[in-house]
């Protein structure tokens, strides 16, 4: 494991000093009661819906050992890498993508120590897209409600899906609810995520997400909500779509 | 390894597997609990590479002259794993269980509680089954599913990294893992090397462990008498046999087991009876001493505690085997679930969901039974008359009773799939 480390470092043009920096930074994201607690707490819920649509749509078993083996899947705002290991360990060939060099290189070491190959890169989905890349899967997840153009942002990603591909889009709805509870609530009560991380006007309403995705050439096909039960400290799929939901959609194609 | 990692390595065949140094499961101990953890994990993800490392030389497991009474939860999981049937004609159904509190001097005892003893219809709600017998159906399955099995090596040491474990044995040999469980007893040396502290109460007893040979059947009777000293429990084996466990004072526990035959079989019919004709000891006779471990964490990063490891408890209410395959069957449920959904099975927060699960269980039944025994072992007047009152009242309870059978059935409470008889 060690030298597998070494040698993915070796192919960067990075410091010692910045690796140093990038090994402290992977253990936090790594770290599950740490800063990204509520990511690792989140990913559960976000890993079963995908495991299970992702088996339904391309007839696999979802208990087999690598239920994804030969699927490509590019994982859009990657961070640390804590959806795209998984998807790896699944059997799929990842593409992992964030705008930020620091988190890739984070993603890239701590792939590195768990023996997984992935392929990181720091670039946008935009630039993904304009170069022609297509997938099978495309995760889009809490991506939304950051970008400056819903549309436009949309009908890029969309057209990385093949046919016959899903999209998963999960965000938060523009509700009174969600107000209350993602940035009240999450932000300032609870401390879960930094002050000012979600801004309401840039919050998105499943109609409007719906509307850009038919737009793109997709087609809903399924939609949850998922909320979060203090008691059991766990999030889970709900019919509530008032605060987080994720959305699935495809590529009509083959049959 | 991890699965993905596998396209890259070349493929391993059986015969690889005694050379194979890197794991994702490493379980520390060789008995019922770690066997049963690593049959657990195994059958139902068999892309998982799992070894079990215990201390003992081989063959040592066969010198085990003890028996154990199996829950009917316990049977069913045995059940799943693919054990019990060569295990059921080895195994004494216990029909019927009679608790009754008296004096060693009382010539009749009262009976009190009369468990009929079935959980469901047809299902008798415990068995007496010889240890190697039931360490040898695992055994066998350990060796069907293809677990590498390291015997005469403990671990020596380990070190936790973020990525992974490294477990040194005290042969030489190195390994690693994605986790590491010490199902190694309840003076478990890894939970010590793990830095976990234990909460630990001594209750000043033993527990003397024998066989009986006696003239007449016992018709699958297991009896528990509530004695000043401890409770003496007399569970039914296969043939005219009985297996006795019976506690005193830990100075008089000792002095017992060092007396001759003819005055230790004396000692013992005056507490046994003579209903069922002449007893004969049979085999050796050891003295266990008693007491309530707890360990304050059942999980830490890339490491679990299963069984006794976890809580020695007072054998009074025969929970213990039954608590650890507990643990196995939660602890392999809850790996083989984060597994199928690509998570790093070693992980805190994967490992948690184990602990949530089992501490408070454990919790509840290590106060139980330990209020029970202070209860119960002592011979003050009142408290006798209040104890007596109490289970004449449980016997005219059937909801109570029934509270109480499905206690000691190991039934109630959320369960994991494999004590219900369901694959993982």
């Amino acid at each position: 494991m060690a030298d597998a480390a070494q040698t993915t470092i070796g192919r960067t043009t990075i410091d010692t000093g910045e690796v140093e920096r990038f090994s402290r930074l992977a253990a936090e994201w790594w770290n599950p009661t740490g800063k990204f607690k509520p990511l690792h707490k989140f990913n559960p819920v976000r890993l079963a819906y995908i495991r299970d649509q992702v088996a339904t749509r391309f007839g696999r078993d979802p208990l087999s050992a690598r239920p994804f083996d030969g699927l490509r899947i590019l994982d859009i705002g990657c961070g640390g890498g804590l959806l795209c290991e998984p998807l790896a360990r699944m059997g799929a060939t990842v593409v992992g993508a964030d705008a930020s060099e620091t988190n890739i290189e984070v993603a890239k070491l701590h792939a590195a120590e768990s023996n997984l190959t992935i392929d990181y890169r720091a670039t946008t989905a935009e630039a993904l897209a304009d170069a022609g890349e297509q997938f099978d899967v495309i995760l889009n997840m809490e991506v939304v409600e950051h970008v400056a153009d819903v549309d436009l942002f949309i009908s890029k990603t969309s057209a990385m899906v093949k046919p016959g591909g899903i999209m998963f889009v999960a965000t938060i709805n523009r509700t009174l609810k969600a107000w209350g509870l993602a940035i009240i609530g999450a932000e300032y009560v609870l401390g879960w995520l930094p002050r000012g991380t979600h801004q309401y006007e840039k919050l998105v309403r499943p109609e409007e997400l719906e509307k850009a995705l038919s737009a793109g050439g997709l087609s809903v096909i399924d939609r949850t909500g998922v909320t979060f039960n203090p008691i059991a400290d766990r999030w889970s799929q709900s019919r509530d779509m008032d605060v987080n939901y994720m959305v699935l959609a495809e590529r009509p194609g083959f049959n | 390894m991890a699965p993905s990692t596998k396209s890259n390595l070349p493929e391993q065949t059986p015969s690889d597997a005694a050379t194979r140094t890197s794991f994702d499961v490493v379980i520390g101990g060789g008995n019922y609990v770690g066997l049963a953890t690593a049959v657990a994990i195994k059958q139902a993800r068999p892309s998982l590479e799992v070894a079990v490392v215990d201390a003992a030389p081989a063959g040592v497991w066969k010198k085990d002259s003890r028996a154990s009474a199996i829950a009917a939860a316990a049977r069913r999981m045995l059940d799943t794993l693919g054990c019990w049937d060569e295990l059921a004609e080895e195994a004494q159904p216990i029909n019927e269980m009679i608790i009754t509190d008296s004096r060693t001097a009382d010539p009749v005892r009262p009976v009190f509680l009369t468990f009929d003893g079935t959980v469901s219809a047809g299902e008798p709600f415990a068995h007496m089954i010889a240890n190697v017998h039931m360490n040898g159906a695992l055994r066998r399955r350990v060796d069907e599913l293809g677990i590498v099995l390291i015997e005469g090596a403990g671990v020596s040491n380990f070190e936790r990294r973020s990525a992974g474990v490294t477990i040194d044995l005290s042969d030489g040999r190195t390994l690693t893992s994605r986790l590491l469980v010490a199902a190694d007893g309840v003076r478990s040396k890894l939970r010590d090397l793990a830095g976990i502290k234990v909460n630990k109460w001594d209750y000043g007893q033993s527990g003397i462990v024998c066989t009986v040979k006696h003239e007449r059947p016992h018709e699958g009777r297991a009896e528990e008498h509530f004695l000043p000293a401890g409770p003496f429990a007399t569970l039914p084996l296969k043939g005219n046999r009985s297996s006795i466990v019976w506690t005193e004072r830990t100075e008089d526990a000792n002095r017992l087991v060092a007396e001759d035959d003819l005055i230790f079989e004396l000692e013992l019919e005056r507490r046994f009876g003579l209903k069922l004709g002449e007893i004969r000891v049979e085999g050796p006779r050891k003295a266990w001493p008693l007491g309530l471990t707890l360990a304050r964490d059942f999980v830490g990063h890339r490491f679990a505690l299963a069984g006794d490891a976890a809580h020695g408890i007072h054998p009074i209410s025969g929970q213990g085997l039954n608590l650890g395959f507990k643990d196995a069957a939660a602890l392999a449920q809850v790996i083989v679930e984060a597994d199928r959904m690509g998570r790093d099975i070693g992980m805190l927060d994967v490992l948690e969901t184990y602990q949530r699960w089992r501490r408070f269980d454990t919790l509840q039944m290590g106060i139980t039974t330990d209020v029970l025994n202070r209860l119960f072992s002592n011979d003050i007047a009142p408290i006798r008359a209040i104890r007596d009152l109490g289970l004449g009242l449980v016997d005219r309870m059937p909801r109570l009773k029934d509270f109480f059978i499905n206690q000691a059935a190991g039934v109630s409470g959320p369960s994991p799939k494999l004590l219900q008889g369901q694959p993982i």
